[in-house]
């Protein structure tokens, strides 16, 4: 795709070479940005996901609406009101979160990040998780399973293992909602190609680098699922008899 | 709360262009939803082939990374064409256009997929039954595929258009004054950001909302006689 576009659109390549390793620090950026805030979003998604799934009863409500509330929003504007709104309150200015981790735009977009993909990711376990068959359920109290044995050991694997095509579109838009970061001054892939352009006074160059960049990622994930998905959801394809 | 107020014109004006912005590039995106849609189900090959790299390049590609390249490298690619051509002098393409334009396309290729899934979803027997009464081809698609492709694509309708109208925020960076835009630079002037930005998350969502209920209603009146598992 990428000697397609080169091919065609008069680019200057070696502005591009000269800068790459600007380019390789974005994608540097880009990738601890997004696989940060997946990692810490999944962590806080497995135990609001189970609360969700078993209608807790104080819990459930308050899970729900902040799930509602973060899917209903741009996850431009939640990035906005941490790392633009937050400085607003004196007290947190004076307080210890603010010279470390809130006045700083990579700390801000992990944690607008972070919360934004766990809200996703809470309500694809959840539906994972309701959608456990229930016959695997009646197997794991028929051999003596306790409440909490079931979860660990029946449930929870064998809702990972159904969550994983709808995880990995999940994967792709947090790396496309990533892009973000380049809107509060970091220097992610888009950001050093708008730098580029701005630097050069150029058109195209920084950005269609910084889309073919984010088109590989793209495809590297999604080979890694298909791998995923082929070794770990082999129970559920259709056998060729 | 007063300040909110106070600069209500402006949120206000802010988000009526979020909302003229996100039907414009929704209407823009059903056509082409509906083209990919068509294409991939087509027996042409040449089409298939095409549709796929359409949704392949929109899937592998973040959107403000297209709108920006658009926004600025189309301005450019215009110009020199109009020149090259001398068809056409200056022009400078707006945001809007720039905005509504770039979101209908990547978008049309995630309607590609829930059209194409929601006329597959019709049994196939329904059709030839239609040719076999001797219906015309508009006639098939207007009393067999439309009403049921409708049912069956408003789930992934509604999804589809939600995070449209989120990823709409994004056209504030190339300076279009949507609601972020205004809220942002109200924000800014009266140094109560934290304010401002909550006011504007407070709108996305009520705009969400409304957009949930509403399609919910329609989903369930397309339903009528169908049988939900």
């Amino acid at each position: 795709m990428m000697e397609q576009f080169l091919a065609w659109f008069p680019l200057d390549i070696s502005l591009i070479a000269a800068n790459f390793d600007r380019f390789l620090y974005g994608v540097w950026l880009t990738l601890n940005l997004t696989f940060l805030s997946l990692v810490l979003g999944g962590l806080i998604a497995i135990p609001m996901a189970i609360a969700r799934a078993s209608r807790h009863r104080i819990l459930n409500p308050i899970i729900w609406a902040y799930t509602y509330v973060f899917r209903g929003t741009p996850l431009l504007v939640q990035t906005y009101l941490i790392y633009y709104g937050v400085g607003q309150f004196e007290v947190i200015r004076q307080s210890w979160l603010w010279d470390p981790i809130l006045s700083q735009a990579w700390w801000c977009a992990l944690i607008a990040f972070t919360l934004n993909t766990a809200a996703y990711s809470t309500e694809l376990l959840r539906g994972a998780i309701v959608d456990t068959p229930l016959g695997e359920v009646e197997a794991a109290i028929a051999s003596g399973h306790s409440k909490w044995g079931r979860l660990r050991r029946i449930i929870l694997p064998s809702a990972f293992r159904r969550a994983i095509p709808a995880y990995s579109n999940e994967v792709i838009f947090m790396l496309h909602g990533s892009v973000v970061a380049s809107t509060i001054t970091l220097q992610d892939i888009l950001g050093v190609g708008r730098w580029l352009n701005g630097r050069y006074y150029l058109a195209y160059e920084g950005f269609i680098t910084a889309a073919g960049l984010y088109f590989l990622i793209v495809l590297a994930i999604t080979f890694a699922f298909r791998k995923a998905e082929t070794r770990y959801l082999r129970h559920l394809t259709r056998r060729n008899t | 709360m007063d300040l909110i107020f106070e600069y209500r014109a402006q949120l206000l004006s802010g988000t009526l262009l979020t909302v003229q912005l996100a039907l414009a590039s929704l209407v823009i995106s059903v056509i082409f939803g509906l083209l990919g849609a068509w294409a991939k189900l087509s027996a042409n090959r040449i089409a298939r082939r095409f549709a796929n790299a359409y949704t392949t390049l929109v899937r592998g590609v973040p959107d403000l990374v297209l709108i920006m390249l658009v926004f600025y490298g189309g301005q450019v690619t215009l110009n020199n064409l109009g020149e090259a051509l001398g068809l056409w002098g200056y022009i400078e393409i707006s945001q809007f256009a720039a905005g509504a334009g770039t979101i209908g396309v990547i978008f049309g290729a995630y309607f590609t997929e829930t059209f194409r899934g929601a006329i597959m979803a019709i049994p196939r027997g329904q059709i030839e039954a239609g040719i076999s009464c001797g219906m015309p081809r508009g006639l098939i698609f207007r009393h067999i595929i439309w009403p049921q492709m409708v049912r069956f694509a408003l789930p992934g309708f509604t999804n589809t258009w939600l995070v449209q109208l989120k990823t709409t925020a994004l056209v504030s960076v190339i300076g279009l004054q949507d609601l972020v835009y205004n809220a942002f630079t109200a924000g800014r002037s009266t140094g109560q950001l934290f304010t401002f930005m909550a006011a504007a998350f407070v709108i996305y969502l009520t705009l969400t909302a409304i957009s949930d209920i509403a399609l919910r209603a329609l989903d369930r009146r397309y339903s009528v006689g169908g049988v939900r598992a």
